[in-house]
């Protein structure tokens, strides 16, 4: 199985929790798996069927951007980070 | 000490008067080759003491003259004018404290600045440490940052960067003092409510570290005084905005200006923080291409954040920034560092310069600035 973790502003579309867990051998294997489990959080991290473009995901601590994108494999064990862009820091 | 010895010493302040005044006054070196190879008084000769005598009549054939010598600290040079005047020098005198006091008094010299006494005191535990040490200190004092906000990221790294001796400070911020920033921005206190942030950050830094020259803009980073504002001459800008537009924007001028950034943001339990140093390694819009939407994009003030959070995520852009101006260790160039406080636990992921970059690609598409509001509102 696979780590996925979800940035704060994602997770009121999976019920709340910090990270979930899916099977799958790429990237669009185990997003697709935790979009059917969380339709609301897969609608907005996929976009027909790619990434959405605020999105980065990384595994191994790379941006499968620079990888093989959404069929970048993902090893069993590893951990996928889903992160967007924050803006806080002075208000 | 006699009056015919008196005569032969003259104090730092009277001798550079003396020079001053008479242009054909002659100032003798009287060390060492080691001593002046280190750095001596601007329009002196070397003369080495043990070679004086028999060297001085060729260096000043005039005995009328006004010989000033001097050496470290002075007895040598006393040495030297008392043998002057048995040769019948009319006017020998040895500068008293010799080269040591007039450095520190800030009299010219050839040699490296060094720190004042009480610098040396407030900066001991830098000058201690081989990476920084006292030509690393003067580095620190010879910079200039720009501060993007005296918010929660700004009052850590604004402290810790005055505390360090960053010579010269700019804090752009148009806001006020609002209670609901104690619980966070450390620079302001319940006294300063209602104060503008950036005129609170002067006093508290000024306060803290009067090296520091604090210079404050007043007002909200836009396309408009973007260019003003990086003309002031900054070497590293510290990004602590709390909105898109803001970060789009000084990425942008970042990149036009070459200043490298220290970015931060923070939101509630998480932080991120990175170095964008351009044409070297990513930009922001290299990492975020685009920002969220704005239903997914809350600032602090709609998600809240722990109070504690900005003080790490500022403190280790202060950590980025101290690094980049010393040129000490690894920046964190193209390695974006993710902190958790609940699980207390740091990530980090690797940021590549993307080619493709519409600023700081190989064929930038974006050469002046956009409407960022529209940019960040159209995603």
């Amino acid at each position: 199985m696979t780590t996925v973790r979800i940035p704060p502003t994602l997770r009121p579309d999976a019920d709340g929790q910090r990270e979930v867990t899916a099977g799958g051998s790429t990237v669009r294997e185990v997003l697709g798996e935790v979009g059917e489990r969380f339709p609301r959080l897969g609608a907005r991290i996929l976009d027909n069927g790619n990434i959405a473009a605020f999105v980065n995901v990384y595994v191994g601590g790379e941006d499968i951007r620079t990888q093989d994108g959404l069929e970048t494999a993902v090893a069993e064990g590893s951990t996928v980070i889903l992160l967007p862009a924050m803006a806080g820091g002075a208000g | 000490m006699s009056q015919v010895e008196q005569s032969l010493e003259l104090d730092a302040p009277a001798a550079r008067e003396l020079l001053a005044r008479d242009e054909n006054a002659v100032l003798v070196d009287v060390r060492g080759e080691d001593e002046w190879a280190g750095g001596f008084i601007p329009g002196a000769v070397l003369v080495p003491l043990r070679e004086l005598t028999e060297r001085i009549g060729d260096v000043v054939p005039d005995r009328s003259r006004n010989v000033v010598l001097y050496c470290a600290v002075g007895a040598r040079s006393l040495r030297g004018a008392r043998a002057l005047a048995e040769l019948g020098y009319e006017r020998p005198v040895s500068l008293a404290g010799g080269i040591v006091d007039w450095l520190t008094r800030g009299y010219p010299s050839t040699l490296e600045r060094t720190l004042e006494p009480e610098q040396r005191e407030r900066y001991s535990r830098h000058v201690l440490i081989p990476e920084v040490g006292e030509a690393g200190q003067l580095k620190l004092l010879d910079t200039s940052m720009l501060l993007i906000g005296a918010g929660g990221l700004g009052s850590p790294s604004a402290l810790y960067l005055a505390a360090a001796g960053v010579g010269r400070l700019g804090i752009v911020d148009d806001d006020v003092v609002d209670e609901s920033n104690l619980q966070r921005q450390v620079l302001h206190s319940t006294a300063r409510l209602g104060e503008p942030k950036a005129e609170s950050a002067k006093r508290t830094l000024t306060e803290l570290n009067p090296d520091v020259e604090v210079l404050t803009f007043q007002e909200r980073i836009t396309s408009e005084n973007v260019d003003r504002i990086l003309a002031e001459g900054w070497d590293v800008i510290v990004d602590g905005a709390d909105n898109f537009p803001t970060r789009y924007l000084i990425n942008d001028a970042s990149v036009w200006h070459d200043i490298p950034v220290v970015h931060g943001s923070i939101y509630r339990f998480e932080g991120q923080t990175t170095v964008f140093k351009p044409h070297d390694g990513p930009c922001y819009r290299c990492l975020f291409p685009q920002p969220p939407p704005p239903e997914l994009a809350p600032s602090c003030a709609e998600g809240g954040v722990l109070g504690v959070l900005p003080g790490v995520i500022g403190s280790l852009q202060a950590n980025e920034a101290l690094k980049l101006a010393l040129g000490a260790g690894d920046p964190l160039i193209g390695r974006l560092l993710l902190f958790d406080a609940l699980s207390t636990s740091f990530t980090e992921v690797a940021i590549r310069r993307d080619a493709g970059c519409p600023v700081c690609g190989d064929n930038p598409t974006i050469t002046e600035y956009v409407d960022y509001v529209q940019f960040c509102a159209a995603q």
